[in-house]
Order: C-alpha cells, then sequence, then structure tokens
C-alpha cells in the first residue's frame, strides 16, 4: 500500500487549517463572559469551531487513503505552526523548554509511525 | 487580530487555573483518541467519497458521528481551558492521544507491538511530561 500524494496534501492542509481554528477558539474563549449572548453571538469561537470542523473533514478524507505511518508526521507539523501562532497572536514567550517538549512529541511521533504497519 | 472587545487581554495567568487548564487538556486526550478510533472505522467507508460525501457521512454513519460528538465535547472543555492557558502549551498537549491510542490499539485490538511504538510512546509522555510541567514559563 502506498500513500498517494492527494492524502499527503489534505492532511497536510488539514493540520495547518485546525492549528489556526485554535486561534480563533482561544481569542473567542477569551470574549466569554456571563451573559449567553456572548457565546451565542461570539464570532471567533463560531469561526473556531467551523474551522476546526474543516479540518476533521480533510483528516477524514486524508485519512481514508494512505499509511498512517506517512500521514501522521504530517498531523504534527500542526503543533509546530501552533508555536508560531502563538507567538504572533497572542505574544506567548516560546521558551527553549517548549521548543524542547514540542521537538520531543514529533520524535516520539515519527518513532510511533515508523513501528505501525 | 485585534482584540476590540471590553478588556484588554492582558494574560495573568492565574497558577492554580493553569494547571486545571493543562489537567484538563491532558484528561481530554482520552476523549480525542476514543474520538479518532471511531472516525477512522468510519472513515473506512468513505475511501471513495468526495468531500460532500464526506462531510454528509459525519452524520449518517454512526462511528463518524460518535466519533464527532465526543469531537465536539472536547472542543468545549478545550476553549474552557484556552481560556486560562497558553495556546503554545495546550495546543501540543493533544499528542498524548497518540499514546492512548497505540496502548489501545496493542491492548484491545492486538496491534503488533514494536520496539518503535515503545519507544515512540515513551518519547511522547517526555515531551508531554516537558510542556505539562516545565513549560509554563509565563513571562520571562
Amino acid at each position: 500500500m502506498t500513500t498517494p500524494v492527494s492524502s499527503m496534501v489534505l492532511i497536510l492542509v488539514g493540520s495547518v487549517i485546525g492549528s489556526a481554528g485554535a486561534i480563533f477558539l482561544k481569542s473567542g474563549a477569551h470574549a466569554v463572559n456571563r451573559h449567553w449572548t456572548s457565546i451565542a453571538l461570539n464570532w471567533r469561537l463560531a469561526l473556531g469551531i467551523v474551522t476546526y470542523l474543516l479540518s476533521s473533514v480533510l483528516f477524514v478524507k486524508g485519512m481514508s487513503k494512505g499509511e498512517l505511518s506517512v500521514l501522521f508526521p504530517l498531523v504534527s507539523l500542526g503543533y509546530v505552526c501552533t508555536l508560531v501562532w502563538s507567538r504572533l497572536f497572542f505574544h506567548e514567550v516560546i521558551t527553549k523548554v517548549k521548543l524542547a517538549g514540542v521537538g520531543l512529541i514529533l520524535v516520539g511521533i515519527t518513532f510511533l509511525s515508523l513501528g505501525s504497519h | 487580530m485585534t482584540p476590540a472587545t471590553t478588556a484588554p487581554e492582558v494574560h495573568v495567568p492565574d497558577p492554580a487555573k493553569r494547571k486545571l487548564a493543562i489537567f484538563i487538556v491532558l484528561a481530554c486526550t482520552l476523549l480525542v483518541a476514543m474520538a479518532q478510533y471511531l472516525i477512522k472505522l468510519g472513515a473506512n467507508r468513505l475511501s471513495h467519497a468526495g468531500l460532500l460525501a464526506t462531510a454528509i457521512g459525519i452524520f449518517t454513519i454512526p462511528q463518524l458521528f460518535a466519533g464527532y460528538c465526543l469531537y465536539g465535547l472536547f472542543t468545549v472543555l478545550f476553549i474552557y481551558a484556552l481560556r486560562h492557558g497558553e495556546l503554545s502549551i495546550l495546543y501540543p498537549l493533544i499528542a498524548l492521544s497518540y499514546v492512548w491510542v497505540t496502548i489501545t490499539g496493542i491492548l484491545a485490538f492486538h496491534e503488533s507491538m514494536s520496539a518503535f511504538k515503545i519507544v515512540g510512546v515513551l518519547i511522547i509522555i517526555c515531551g508531554v511530561g516537558v510542556l505539562g510541567f516545565g513549560g509554563g514559563a509565563g513571562a520571562e
């Protein structure tokens, strides 16, 4: 079984979109207060959820053809994107510890995918 | 992204709530693992479907629907966690779900165990530990 390029592109686009969705979820989450309208009229939350949903549709489509061993590591690239977004949009500090943590996770996922057939 | 709403969002993280946020996301990875398994089961029936048919399938294929309901629950909890924690920590923590998927695969579905898988699981646990327990250096 080989993994079609189309699946890889779907997963890659899906993980970038998904990590972008997390930005909207977070900025929307900060706007929530005791008023129900702060959830119902929260366009950032709505956009975040839609983006998330879209990314999972792409995931489902991408995962349906191809090997998980190739596709899994592509999913994890979303984590790297998230570090960039967090710095850009929320001015979070990217410490060496965070880089080390994400680095370990990427290596671990790559090992996992090498072990799954 | 312009924070045009009420208070300017200067994040003053409450340590207790940050810990809670991390704990919530770690617990949530169990939900994600279950959701992913169900979605994978359902997705096998969609290998020849187009993008639209895939979207419809989310509502008509029971496994996919159940998987996405779990994802929905996860999203609600994740949003709550994001209020109190850093995105750069919480999002990568979701990777712990890979560990559950792998362990469940081996124990419950008799997938083969390999040295690669064991090493991978251990490294991911280390990474999650480093992020979760050592990553929260709010401002320095």
